[in-house]
């Protein structure tokens, strides 16, 4: 390969604009293809029974009554399914969680699948799952942070955090001059995409071919496989659209495998899609917890010490820890710093990473802490968070890779008025009388990247093709993906074909972690580097090119030409030079990972402020969150309208876990009492008004190649205290459990 | 979803001729078709109101009273110019109801039909006596921080959640039943059912009797210009009332010449405060009176579990309700109907 | 029993043999007559994906009763657009980036079709968050829903008044 071709790093032609989404008519059309869309010929609808009890066992079903519904073609009960061939109960791989595919009668939470029902029809299988009416030896429910015994975590594996510890903890708390010692409690929250999960299995032979929301689709069909006892070459995902994933997506469930093993066993196409209420229990869920917060500052309001415990709930059969200590890692610069985990079992289906995993939970209550910790220093809370602002990264040392969240307080106070906030609370009210309340968070989220692998084709015509697996939940990977090729290609926007979404192309990782436009868009633009090379390889090489012979001169690839720098008269276009060397299709690959020693070099975070002003009814308490702005600042933002949309998107999901989300658990039965859209809040559209997005830019050279950070979740965290903290400011009165309800501002009051 | 039978009639009198015991009448179906989603509901047999004509009329008339036929979709009545401007607070009640989607669907016979949104009568595996006679009641004890704190039972603590009637109980409204033995009228307050040992009936509907239409009494536009309906609820919208208000005055100079006050989502039916309309009579407006009314209104109140809350919600809601009327209905429907948030909510 | 119905989808005169009367308009339109694009998020009426016009208005198809629509005309998400030219409402969802994962838009744009249809909200921001809060958006992209109806509003308005000019 030439050195001397200089790629383009011209951000600004494709990426950098708002371009609008490129599967747009797709989607306002009802042509974009969600999982259950899909209908192959003599397709059979499953519906499985889900468990009434949370602990338990099964003793009888009423097959018969089931199997005599017309329509009715089987039914899956522990008597008679098969084995899955690979262990459903071990964890072969490292997303792996154990699931329950019928392989005997008990019952280890609530909604846990206990039989499968294939129908002619979809109204046929539901009413065949109902006349099984199961029947349960219950045994009394473990639910909730108080219903077992805590116990201490090794960490260091997936889900499981472990305690970490910068610094003298004890000197720091001895040290402290005022200190606050908080605890905050967090529900059970569940994902809810609008989208159930959902899986259309069709099988030929040893082969299975599946449409099935995933976030990590390539990896999928390992997993797949596993259990299904086939190679994940034998397995193919199709998922071009996913209707929201949020964590839920990126890991195997077991309704879904059981699905695909019931296709394969009663030899026709099966469709399964969860209903809502089945949601709440197989399908993964943001754990309880329970955190302990202490800061000590000294006469100057900076932080001696900011030490952080959670406890957190986890199923009896697998391991998955809300890691919410670990939102005060990274942020604040502190004498010392601890972030300490510990689980409680119960009888619930397993947790799993939800939208900001950890860091939602723990900014709940860290932001919260430091409101709180402000207050009794008698400073104005951002003053106070700028006084301990890191430099470098607290505990490693280590400096940032970009950070510019100085920029993202000061923008964001401008732009709210922050400025005219009263230090009291309690004295604001609105022409109507209302209570208005101003508060303030940071937001902080990693930056990770994954592994992933990309193919670019440039083709006789000069168009471009680029290909990977990547996911789109709504994230927009369909447009700013192929804003990164095109650029990386050298060819506008609408001369790139991107196919994406189908596990047969290139592995583009898991969509997660805020991490997948860094990683697929870095293997695309390795690709597209990779191709160009070799095209102007051949160009210079070619004695008919006007480039041949261009020797040390730089070449640029722009607009579906080379350009030698500083010559315009010498250039020479992509298809012309494909037609003089055989008329072929040209071919790049490439990959993305980030090096260990990049990790190990720099701290590499997004960051932000939130601002948040509620009004409060001053003697009803309902609360309304007036406006939010909010401050980012996440590297280069490939597309600011979708960037924008996600980060509002973050920040509506921090107004739900403030204001609205919450499973409310019958502590008898163990069962979710509010397990639907009626009862499960989330915000509506009327909850939204007044929200503001601005976007910081950082010039990052060390986070990857394309400086890219990633929007995606940070948006909760910040929020969530931002909107406590307002509501502290508008009533006085502070609340430590989330979500902050009418009766509790009510009783606060009193 | 058990299997049913399905009919649709041409006339009342088909209607009731096709109606034997495990049938159930079909209006808009929101609330019907989903409970028989879950299966909390399970009829054997459908008779679609739908195709009957005559049951789809709105008449205001001159003296203050009006009908309304029990086919009539809630939009449609709430946004029937003359109906909403004689009966604003109906109209702000059915607007601060569900969504758009479903107030198109639902009918006023349907809506007061209305099953509790109770999640252990929705479940069809919780003992619920209200679903099966007999079973007991899973929410005593349970999860239960939304239920009944006025005139609830040991056998059932259950809320009605319909914001429509709760206006119409303070406006006493007349709701009209036909059944083979002829036709009669209902009064509201007898319409819905306290629960007490028979927590399955919830109306005083005889089984087979139909709701044709639905009656506002002459005189009750009189109270057009002071009256409100507010409601309280976990978000701004699309949510059941956590408690709700419903006053209206007729004020004659600065005097309070006839109050009517009624509350929702406390009991398993709209809660008409007698004794705080005989209260508010002859006085006049004041935040003191307004207090003392909502303490009339709220007595007896007793928690049923979790919920001691809603009593001191149900005061100040009854109270900021009249206060509301007493400043005057306002010109147009709030942006945000029956909300705190919206316009008109703070006098 | 005998179940069948006629029904005009989009446009097109359906006979429709129903051998159950448990079938919901949203399960006839996606499992029976191949038209997808309605979506299913709650199918109890909780969330709004499903909702279509029934003689040109809004409802949740999910608790309605295909058995019952016997000479109905139902819209979808599949019959708003003329041909290639979308409709106002689908422009502006896409301009406004109104959506995130598309899985509600269906039904969020058939609810603002209704909407404004019903005449009640005009472009004022409030009114229409209130009129859409029967669409639940899980990707929370309310702000650019809210800005996209308005904008639709507008233009229809204006359209209308050319049109009566």
């Amino acid at each position: 390969m030439p050195d001397t071709v200089q790629f383009p790093m011209r951000f600004g032609s494709s990426s950098g604009q708002p371009v609008t989404r490129r599967d747009g008519i797709a989607k306002v059309t009802g042509t974009a293809t969600f999982a259950a869309d899909n209908a192959p010929a003599n397709l059979l609808h499953a519906v499985y029974v889900s468990a009434a009890i949370a602990r338990g066992t099964v003793t009888s079903m009423d097959v018969e009554a089931a199997k005599a519904h017309p329509g009715v073609v089987e039914v899956y009960t522990p008597d008679n399914v098969p084995p899955l061939p690979g262990d459903a109960s071990s964890k072969p791989f490292m997303f792996a969680f154990r699931f329950e595919p019928l392989q005997d009668n008990s019952v280890r939470y609530a909604n846990q699948p206990i039989a499968l029902v294939l129908a002619e029809t979809l109204e046929a299988a539901t009413e065949g799952a109902r006349l099984l009416a199961p029947k349960y030896a219950a045994e009394t429910p473990r639910i909730g942070l108080d219903g077992n015994a805590p116990f201490e975590i090794e960490g260091g594996g997936f889900g499981l955090p472990g305690t970490t510890v910068h610094g003298d903890v004890e000197a720091g708390h001895a040290a402290a001059e005022a200190s606050v010692d908080l605890t905050y409690e967090t529900p059970e929250q569940y994902h809810n995409a609008m989208e159930m999960h959902a899986v259309v299995a069709e099988w030929d032979g040893d082969h299975v071919v599946l449409d099935v929301p995933s976030q990590a689709l390539v990896m999928s069909c390992a997993a797949y496989g596993y259990y299904l006892g086939i190679p994940a070459e034998n397995v193919t995902i199709r998922c071009p659209y996913l209707g929201g994933g949020f964590g839920s997506k990126a890991a195997l469930n077991g309704p879904t495998v059981l699905a695909i093993h019931a296709a394969r066993l009663i030899g026709r196409p099966v469709k399964l899609m969860l209903k809502r209420d089945q949601m709440f229990g197989p399908v993964f869920h943001r754990g309880a917890t329970r955190q302990r917060v202490r800061i000590g500052v000294d006469g100057d309001a900076r932080m001696t010490v900011l030490d952080h415990e959670s406890l957190a709930v986890t199923s009896s059969f697998d391991d998955f820890i809300e890691s919410a200590a670990n939102a005060s890692q990274g942020i604040y610069s502190a004498g010392a710093l601890r972030s300490a985990h510990k689980g409680v079992r119960a009888d619930v289906g397993t947790p799993g990473p939800m939208r900001a995993p950890g860091e939602a939970s723990g900014s709940a209550a860290l932001e919260s802490a430091m409101d709180e910790m402000a207050e009794k220093a008698g400073i104005d809370p951002l003053e106070f968070r700028l006084r301990n602002y890191a430099e470098t990264e607290p505990g490693s040392g280590k400096p940032y890779s970009s950070k510019a969240l100085r920029e993202c307080y000061a923008q964001g106070a401008e732009r709210f008025g922050w400025s005219r906030r009263p230090l009291a609370p309690r004295q604001m009210t609105d022409e109507n009388g209302m209570l208005v309340g101003w508060g303030m968070g940071t937001a902080l989220f990693a930056a990770p990247m994954f592994a992933a692998k990309a193919r670019a084709v440039i083709r006789p015509d000069g168009t471009g093709l680029v290909e990977t697996a990547a996911a789109d939940m709504g994230q927009g990977a369909w447009t700013v993906l192929a804003q990164i090729a095109a650029d990386s290609l050298g060819l506008p926007l609408d001369m790139v074909e991107f196919r994406s979404g189908a596990s047969t192309l290139p592995d583009a990782g898991v969509a997660g972690g805020s991490g997948h436009t860094a990683t697929a868009g870095g293997a695309l633009h390795a690709a597209g580097q990779d191709v160009v090379a070799r095209l102007a390889e051949m160009a210079t090489a070619d004695p008919d090119s006007p480039l041949h012979g261009a020797g040390n001169a730089t070449i640029v690839a722009r607009d579906g030409r080379f350009w030698v720098e500083g010559d315009d008269s010498r250039s020479d276009g992509f298809a012309d030079i494909l037609a003089r060397n055989g008329g072929a299709e040209i071919e790049g690959t490439g990959g993305a990972n980030r090096p260990q020693e990049a990790g190990a070099a720099h701290a590499m975070y997004a960051h932000g402020a939130v601002f948040a002003e509620v009004k409060v009814d001053p003697d009803l308490f309902q609360t309304r969150v007036t406006r939010l702005v909010g401050a980012f600042a996440a590297g280069r933002i490939i597309n600011p309208k979708l960037a924008e949309s996600q980060l509002m998107g973050g920040m509506i999901w921090g107004l739900s876990f403030a204001l609205h989300e919450e499973a409310k658990y019958d502590m008898r039965t163990g069962r979710v009492v509010n397990g639907d859209l009626a009862g499960y809040h989330v915000p509506v559209n009327a909850d939204v008004k007044g929200l503001e997005v601005i976007t910081v830019h950082e010039d990052d050279p060390y986070v990857n190649p394309l400086g890219i950070k990633g929007v995606g979740e940070i948006g909760i965290t910040g929020t969530v205290g931002a909107i406590a903290n307002a509501i502290w400011h508008a009533t006085g009165t502070r609340i430590r459990r989330f979500p902050v309800r009418i009766e509790d501002l009510l009783a606060g009051s009193r | 979803m058990k299997r049913f039978d399905y009919s649709r009639p041409a006339s009342v009198a088909e209607a009731l001729a096709a109606w034997q015991p495990g049938s159930a009448w079909l209006g808009g179906g929101t609330n019907l078709v989903d409970l028989m989603k879950t299966g909390a509901v399970m009829p054997d047999r459908l008779i679609d109101l739908a195709g009957i004509p005559g049951l789809e009329d709105i008449e205001v008339s001159d003296d203050g009273s009006a009908r309304i036929g029990a086919l009539v979709r809630n939009s449609d009545l709430a946004h029937d110019p003359a109906f909403a401007a004689a009966f604003p607070m109906v109209a702000e009640a059915i607007l601060a109801g569900a969504s758009g989607q479903l107030r198109n669907a639902a009918t006023v016979g349907g809506n007061l039909m209305q099953r509790t949104r109770c999640a252990y009568f929705t479940d069809p595996s919780s003992a619920c006596n209200k679903r099966v006679p007999g079973s007991g009641c899973a929410a005593v004890g349970g999860v239960n921080g939304t239920h009944a704190v006025l005139g609830w039972s040991d056998s059932c603590i259950a809320t009605n959640p319909s914001d429509f009637a709760v206006p119409l109980a303070a406006l006493g409204a007349v709701v009209s039943v036909e059944g083979s033995d002829g036709r009669r009228e209902i009064p509201f307050s007898e319409f819905h059912r306290l629960p007490g040992k028979t927590p399955e009936i919830d109306t005083a509907l005889d089984p087979g009797e139909l709701i044709v239409g639905l009656r506002l009494p002459a005189g009750a536009a009189a109270f057009r210009g002071h009256s409100r309906y507010l409601k309280l609820r976990d978000r701004t919208s699309y949510a059941f009332a956590l408690v709700s208000a419903a006053a209206a005055l007729r004020m004659e100079g600065d005097t309070i010449a006839e109050a009517r006050l009624a509350l929702g989502a406390v009991a398993a039916k709209p809660w008409r405060a007698a004794e705080a309309e005989a209260l508010l009579a002859g006085q006049s407006p004041s935040p003191e009176l307004f207090t003392r009314a909502a303490e009339a209104a709220t007595g007896g109140a007793t928690p049923s579990g979790d919920n001691d809350h809603k009593i001191e919600l149900a005061r100040r809601i009854a109270a900021r309700a009249l206060t509301l009327a007493a400043a005057g209905t306002p010109a147009r429907m709030p942006a945000l109907p029956a909300s705190v948030h919206g316009d008109n909510a703070h006098a | 029993m005998s179940l069948s119905i006629s029904l005009t989808v989009n446009g097109d005169r359906c006979d429709v043999d129903l051998d159950d009367p448990r079938v919901t308009l949203l399960d006839l339109l996606r499992e029976r007559m191949a038209l997808p694009g309605t979506k299913k998020g709650c199918d109890r009426g909780q969330c709004g994906a499903c909702t279509v016009l029934v003689n040109g208005r809004r409802i949740n198809s999910c608790l309605t009763l295909a058995v019952t629509l016997n000479g109905a005309e139902v819209t979808t998400i599949e019959g708003l657009a003329a041909g290639e030219d979308l409709h106002p409402v689908q422009t502006a969802f896409i301009e406004h980036d109104g959506f995130q994962c598309g899985y509600c838009t269906p039904g969020q744009i058939m609810s603002a079709v209704g909407l404004i249809a019903e005449g009640q909200a005009g472009d004022d921001a409030e009114r229409i968050r209130e009129g859409m809060s029967g669409n639940l958006c899980r990707c929370s992209a309310y702000h650019g829903i809210t800005e996209a109806v308005q904008d639709a509003a507008r233009r229809m308005a204006s359209a209308d008044e050319r049109k009566s000019a």
